[in-house]
């Protein structure tokens, strides 16, 4: 079993924090095209069209008959260790820090030999779980688990770098007021979360279920406003190196089209959505980019909650979903800032909530629970993109499917009475 | 010796002083809440152009957005819809010298401790002016709560049913318009009119009667503790916005020290 993962002690100052060193990353269009699959959290592998071989790692034609028509599909993630090293020395900086290393070479169920990191309750013959996963580096990796569940097994030293556990990390909540957020404070506690900071906005705003939130002897109260410059920097000098997850809550949405918005709402729902990421991008991400490899409470994730229409405009929404676009178009680069650091940026993309401001819309809509409860097992998982709910999930398919076609979808869709 | 003279005098020697009744512009200070479906105050924001580095190597400036009614603000009649079509109703257009004038102060402290959701009477006006004299045709009257002390989330007091603070009933305005002949209604509250003034008979009595009669507003004033009921001199001047409804403003009071 694995050993359960110790509580970290508090920061000696006089020991200098470990700089993020990163496993190898530069690699082929087609291994990204793993890689983005892996950010996911989904096991794909090539298949070709013509002879029906797996091919593995990731190549331009088939091994076996050279067909160029490969087709990414998804695999079963089952297999057998058929030969396992313990690595005790590496030219690369980042295995070296980390040693010994478990690689092993796994016989999938698919009739296909895979190079993967080995979980330190597997042994060779043994049949395992496959995981594919983006590493520090961000490249998608696979890793071979145990088929049942072990004690403490997230704990994992090899598994913790893949995933983005909350067990012993401390979570900023931006917006506590969000129905979310207090959706999440019960989830992150239960996940091992060490201390979750609850982000207020004008305190002078009383409001109940905010009190019921901030009782709880593991939330801490932090004076945050995502539209205010200075607030942003204060709590991020108070608070900012000991955030170990952010996790964005706060939204401005409002229903209304291009034509008819009116402006003060559009700028509020920029100032929030985008400007508010914007803020905490600069006063909150070059600190937590600092501590990426900072122990076992590392910092280790940004998280945005965005609308699935940053993916493309839901017209009855069209103010928020250009807000939200530009939200997901930062943080698209935000994530290409933090690689190296080993913090990951995830974004959780979700169709309309359960909320007043989505209240003309007929269901299905997500839950504020549902949300929450995806955003958490997105980071025990230690993806990069996690999906929220039905209408989200249709939504995303339809966009990877032909984002042309969405668009012309979603202009009669769901149309708001 | 001229008048401006004697006053530089008298403010050089210490006579007369001046007060300063603003609450500093700063994103922590509460706006006024509405109904989330309508339109809302913006609250006061800054955000910095450069401060002595590579953005502006010699100077520090920032940019700043508000509502015109954000902070310590002037209310012009074209604010309410009594007073959309009044001549001079905004604040680029109102006469300069309506921002210069006496102000009365009416210390009702203890009655608003005592019920944070007191109504001024005209019965109250008169009152006050058995005691201190009737109010000079073209005066402030100042509502005196002590409201400006509370902390923010006392001085908003929002609760289920809206915000809970002092205001003046329809008769007090009347009253203190058409007899007094007051150039405006200063309050420390975050409105002319009570917290709970929307369910008052007419509703917002201080906004429909002020505005539809010409008349001026002044809210979240402080410091009228260091002003005496009679003969300070207000100086309330808003910003000089195109067709605009109200502005933050700096205002000051001359007061003359007693002898």
């Amino acid at each position: 079993m694995t050993a359960p993962l110790a509580r970290p002690p508090r920061k000696n100052p006089q020991r200098r924090s470990r700089v993020a060193t990163i496993p190898p990353r530069p690699r082929s269009r087609v291994a990204l095209a793993f890689s983005a699959r892996a950010a996911r959290g989904e096991f794909q592998l090539q298949v070709c069209a013509d002879c029906g071989a797996v091919a593995y790692p990731p190549r331009d034609a088939c091994a076996r008959c050279w067909s160029v028509d490969l087709r990414w599909q998804p695999m079963e993630p089952a297999g057998e260790l058929l030969a396992l090293s313990v690595l005790d020395s590496s030219t690369n900086v980042y295995f070296r820090q980390r040693m010994p290393w478990r690689v092993g070479t796994v016989r999938l169920a698919a009739d296909v030999s895979v190079l993967a990191h080995v979980h330190s309750d597997v042994a060779e013959g043994d049949k395992v779980r496959m995981i594919a996963r983006t590493d520090k580096a961000g490249q998608g990796v696979l890793m071979a688990l145990p088929v049942e569940e072990t004690p403490h097994m997230d704990d994992d030293p090899q598994l913790r770098e893949l995933t983005c556990s909350p067990r012993h990390r401390r979570v900023l909540l931006t917006d506590i007021r969000s129905s979310v957020a207090q959706a999440l404070i019960p989830m992150l506690k239960e996940s091992g979360a060490a201390i979750i900071f609850a982000g207020l906005a004008e305190p002078w705003k009383q409001n109940d279920a905010v009190t019921v939130a901030v009782a709880d002897e593991c939330v801490q109260l932090a004076e945050l406003n995502v539209t205010d410059t200075g607030s942003v920097r204060e709590c991020a000098a108070s608070i900012g190196h000991k955030v170990d997850i952010l996790i964005n809550t706060a939204s401005h949405v409002r229903p209304g089209g291009a034509l008819d918005q009116p402006l003060v709402e559009a700028r509020r729902e920029m100032e929030t959505n985008y400007f508010g990421l914007l803020r905490l991008l600069q006063y909150f991400a070059p600190v937590m980019r600092s501590r990426g490899a900072d122990g076992a409470n590392s910092a280790t994730c940004w998280t945005n909650l965005l609308s699935v229409y940053a993916r493309s405009s839901w017209p009855a929404y069209a103010t928020s979903s250009a807000s939200q676009a530009a939200a997901l178009s930062l943080a698209q680069a935000a994530r290409a800032e933090f690689v190296g650091s080993g913090v990951k940026v995830m974004n959780v993309f979700h169709g309309p909530l359960e909320d007043p401001w989505y209240e003309p819309v007929s269901p299905p809509l997500v839950t504020p629970a549902k949300l929450a409860s995806v955003t958490v097992k997105g980071l025990c998982e230690g993806l990069e993109e996690a999906v929220a709910g039905d209408i989200a999930t249709d939504v995303v398919n339809r966009w990877r499917e032909d984002p042309g076609v969405l668009e012309f979808e979603l202009q009669h869709e769901r149309e708001v009475d | 010796m001229g008048a401006l003279s004697a006053l530089a005098a008298a403010m050089a020697d210490g006579t007369v002083r001046t007060v300063d009744l603003t609450f500093t512009l700063d994103p922590d200070f509460p706006v006024l809440v509405l109904p989330q479906e309508l339109g809302q105050c913006e609250p006061f924001r800054v955000e910095e152009v450069s401060r002595y580095d590579a953005r502006g190597p010699g100077w520090y400036w920032q940019n700043f957005t508000c509502n015109e009614h954000t902070g310590t603000h002037f209310d012009a009649p074209i604010h309410w819809i009594s007073g959309r079509d009044l001549p001079n109703n905004s604040v680029d257009t109102i006469p300069v010298e309506r921002f210069v004038a006496p102000a009365v102060v009416a210390d009702f402290s203890a009655e608003c401790a005592a019920d944070e959701d007191f109504v001024l009477t005209a019965a109250h006006v008169k009152a006050w002016e058995n005691t201190h004299g009737k109010i000079v045709a073209g005066s402030w009257f100042l509502f005196r709560t002590d409201w400006s002390k509370r902390d923010p989330a006392a001085y908003i007091n929002l609760r289920e049913d809206g915000a809970h603070s002092p205001g003046p009933d329809a008769g007090a305005l009347e009253y203190l318009i058409h007899e007094a002949g007051i150039v405006g209604f200063g309050v420390e509250t975050i409105g002319t009119d009570a917290g709970q003034g929307e369910h008052f008979d007419p509703p917002h009595p201080a906004h429909l009667l002020l505005h539809g009669n010409n008349r001026y507003g002044l809210q979240c004033l402080r410091n009228l503790d260091q002003l005496p009921p009679v003969g300070a001199m207000l100086i309330c001047a808003p910003l000089k916005i195109k067709q605009g409804s109200g502005s933050p403003l700096r205002v000051l009071a001359l007061v003359e020290e007693q002898a």
